[in-house]
């Protein structure tokens, strides 16, 4: 572990030049991960050893003036695709978990890094797997608008832009990329890998690594000690070998997770809408017949899988974020905004510590993760949420289920702690217009109360006029980069005096969990009866008459 | 007065013979249960947390399957108990005990005889007696009953969600442990209370005592168990 500000050359304070373009290659660096190639073939569920070659079809030969019309080349044979994708989170951003009735979807959420993606959909939309969405006329009923490339490109050549320009020092951000050959992606079309899904999956939250702590680039091309899965070394899985899908609905949602699966694996090949260590694994995977198997399978009743073979959060040489501030945005040194880079990360690149637009961040790597009791529900502080500020932070996420509830285990989960705008009047979160080129988003006039006031009129929301900066924390569970058997968490880590689950309710372990009373007069009893052995084996021996002849 | 103690019968003369009081399963349950004790006691402590160095798992391991030995052991000298009837020596002989204890705590030191004298139907103290009963209806039970049940938790955690069942079985176990321990201590310092401090110790390993035995006792043995008669 690390601290962002004891990394060598802490004053090394990179003053970039807010409205310029030194600054501009600055943000494509934080948003693109390191660059991709094609790891070839991936281990995906199901389909293996495909019928047809894409560079042989008529209609895939080009020129295509834009994505969109590749995709109409797409859909002129896979021609339910549509109306299939059409129903996933990808292209909806929009999900009603049936558990909690609560309206969530990136459409609908906020969150404790860049906040919310309603109102800054011209930059938020890159990963929306459609084209251009940048308000709300964007037409969600027209195939033609599925962005099929970002998923199934297998040349790592394939990008994306924001869809609306931003001001000019954010706007000229992706500038001097190399211009997409259509075809030539088109014609190499394939099922998703790694570093298609990563495109967006890595780079939650802004940057490479920085929301979730379980994904990031490293994924790419893992070591198999990084991820047994994942590992060309190893299982070399693609995604979608775990997370398997059924009419392009991918499982493994964390709005509505499985916190306990019993069914485990199932009949061969049925289950398909789930992404649980358990559907392949089982639910009782310790080796047996073997004393330490047998108890094992027992702790999975109540652990997750993830809590002992996931032993560290961030192991790839690429950090997480882990707490943002997001009241000292809008700093300036002589005018101009600036990027402070005090955090070196385990595979060498700087991250920033204190960015004008953004405000100051704390990163870690290699860091045990924090446990919880967790039932697969999580409450979200919405946009509609009356909040409670009493207790602090206030989670944005809030992990339900405890140790009386059988479908809960402990899971372990990386907590982001942010100090989040909010209305402290109306006890309310906010959207927070970041992105456009107009006069009151923030990432150009630096008036939060403006941002504010107009991100809360997208949907005539209520707000008091006044914003406060609200400490949260929202919690990540951390399910990715799963370790070598050898490597899991050893047992006395958590069976001990400082046990990683120290401070759990409803826990009762060997060499954590102690009766204190009973241990002070168990050795009390035991060294009191050593002193009196050893006192009256001392008086016979001074009384000197040794002469028993006694019989035991 | 010679008539007086004519009338009251002559006391047989008796004579001090080795005779084998520990039988060759005896002593063998003895020694491998003190074994199993001891690697019990230490590997216990260890799940428990009171000996660190000791790696959880294996600690965990050895404990488990000491317990499992032992309690095939206890299964079989239950049976040979029964069987041979030495189940009788553990009753309770409360008339003796205050004498017993009146010697530890003092005759010992001042060199007074021991107020009993081992015969071939008693080889024990009426405190030693009652000490063993002790650790034989109650310590040892409350420790394989919980063991058993503590071991076996995999089989019946998922009802024992949101109970206390876990941690009383766990306290019964540690308690009981506790007592153990000291049990040790208090047996293992006794053994040094014998004519040498050797002496007892040496009886458990060949078996053999000298103890005196009537002129009748001495037919017996003779005619019917010569092997049990030392030289």
């Amino acid at each position: 572990m690390r601290s962002s500000l004891g990394v060598a050359g802490a004053l090394f304070a990179v003053a970039l030049l807010f409205s310029g373009v030194s600054r501009a290659e600055d943000v494509a660096e934080q948003l693109s991960s390191a660059p991709a190639k094609p790891v070839a073939a991936q281990k995906s569920s199901g389909l293996k050893g495909g019928t047809a070659d894409h560079s042989k079809f008529e209609a895939l030969k080009g020129p295509f003036a834009d994505g969109s019309e590749v995709t109409k080349a797409c859909l002129s044979c896979h021609t339910e695709a549509g109306k299939h994708f059409m129903k996933s989170i990808h292209w909806t951003w929009d999900y009603t978990n049936p558990k909690t009735g609560q309206k969530l979807g990136k459409h609908n959420v906020i969150n404790n890094f860049c906040t919310n993606a309603r109102g800054n959909e011209g930059m938020c939309a890159q990963c929306h797997a459609g084209y251009g969405w940048k308000d709300d006329t964007f037409d969600f009923s027209n195939q033609n608008n599925i962005d099929c490339l970002v998923c199934h490109d297998t040349t790592a050549t394939y990008y994306r832009l924001p869809n609306s320009r931003g001001h000019d020092a954010c706007g000229v951000m992706f500038e001097g990329k190399k211009p997409i050959d259509l075809p030539k992606v088109a014609q190499h079309v394939g099922l998703p890998g790694r570093q298609n899904c990563g495109t967006c999956h890595y780079n939650g939250g802004g940057g490479d690594g920085v929301k979730h702590g379980d994904l990031d680039s490293s994924l790419n091309a893992p070591s198999k000690a990084l991820d047994v899965h994942m590992s060309p070394d190893g299982g070399n899985f693609a995604c979608t070998n775990c997370h398997v899908s059924d009419k392009h609905i991918v499982s493994g949602s964390r709005y509505d997770m499985i916190a306990k699966d019993e069914k485990g694996p199932g009949a061969p090949g049925s289950r398909r809408d789930i992404a649980t260590c358990e559907s392949c694994h089982s639910s009782k995977p310790h080796d047996k017949p073997s004393l330490i198997g047998f108890q094992l399978d027992t702790h999975a009743e109540r652990i997750a899988c993830q809590t002992c073979h996931i032993p560290e959060i961030a192991r790839g040489g690429v950090a997480t974020m882990v707490d943002w501030d997001w009241s000292t945005a809008g700093k300036f040194i002589d005018g101009k905004g600036y990027a402070l880079e005090e955090y070196k990360q385990g595979d060498g690149k700087e991250r920033h510590t204190y960015w004008t637009i953004k405000g100051d961040f704390k990163w870690n790597e290699n860091f045990a993760p924090t446990y919880k009791w967790f039932d697969g529900r999580m409450m979200y502080t919405t946009i509609d949420t009356k909040i409670d500020d009493s207790e602090q932070p206030v989670p944005i996420n809030a992990v339900m289920g405890g140790p009386n509830d059988p479908k809960a285990r402990i899971w372990p989960f990386k907590e982001m702690h942010t100090r989040l705008p909010w209305d402290p009047k109306n006890k309310s979160l906010v959207y927070n217009h970041l992105w456009g080129k107009d006069d009151t988003a923030f990432w150009g006039n630096f008036d939060m109360v403006k941002s504010v006031a107009a991100g809360m009129k997208i949907e005539n929301r209520p707000f008091s006029g006044e914003v406060g900066f609200l400490p949260t924390v929202s919690n990540w569970p951390i399910t990715h980069m799963v370790a070598p058997k050898t490597d899991a968490v050893k047992c006395g880590e958590c069976h001990t005096e400082k046990s990683r689950l120290a401070g759990l309710p409803g826990i009762y372990m060997p060499a954590h969990s102690t009766v204190r009373w009973l241990d002070l007069l168990g050795y009390a009893m035991f060294v009191t009866t050593i002193g009196g052995v050893v006192l009256h084996g001392l008086a016979r021996v001074v009384m000197g008459k040794k002469k028993t002849h006694g019989e035991v | 007065m010679t008539d007086l103690s004519m009338a009251a019968g002559t006391p047989p003369v008796k004579t001090k013979r080795s005779v084998m009081i520990y039988s060759r399963y005896e002593r063998f349950w003895h020694w491998s249960q003190a074994i199993l004790i001891f690697v019990l006691a230490l590997s216990g402590f260890a799940v428990h947390g009171t000996l660190p160095f000791v790696k959880f798992s294996t600690a965990v391991t050895i404990h488990s399957w000491a317990a499992i030995a032992l309690i095939v052991l206890w299964i079989f000298t239950t049976f040979w108990h029964f069987t041979t009837g030495q189940w009788k020596q553990y009753l309770p002989q409360i008339s003796g005990l205050p004498a017993v204890i009146r010697f530890y705590a003092w005759g010992i030191l001042t060199g007074a005889p021991h107020p009993y004298s081992k015969t071939l139907r008693r080889k024990q103290n009426a405190l030693q007696s009652l000490a063993y009963l002790f650790f034989m209806v109650m310590i040892g039970p409350a420790l394989w009953s919980s063991g058993i049940v503590y071991l076996t938790y995999p089989w019946w955690a998922s009802w024992a969600i949101g109970t206390l069942g876990l941690p009383i079985v766990a306290f019964v176990h540690t308690a009981a442990a506790f007592l153990m321990i000291t049990f040790v201590v208090i047996h293992v310092y006794m053994t040094t209370t014998g004519k040498t401090v050797t002496h007892y110790v040496r009886t458990m390993i060949t078996g053999y005592d000298s103890i005196e035995l009537t002129p009748a006792e001495i037919a017996y043995l003779e005619e019917e168990r010569s092997g049990l008669l030392g030289k």
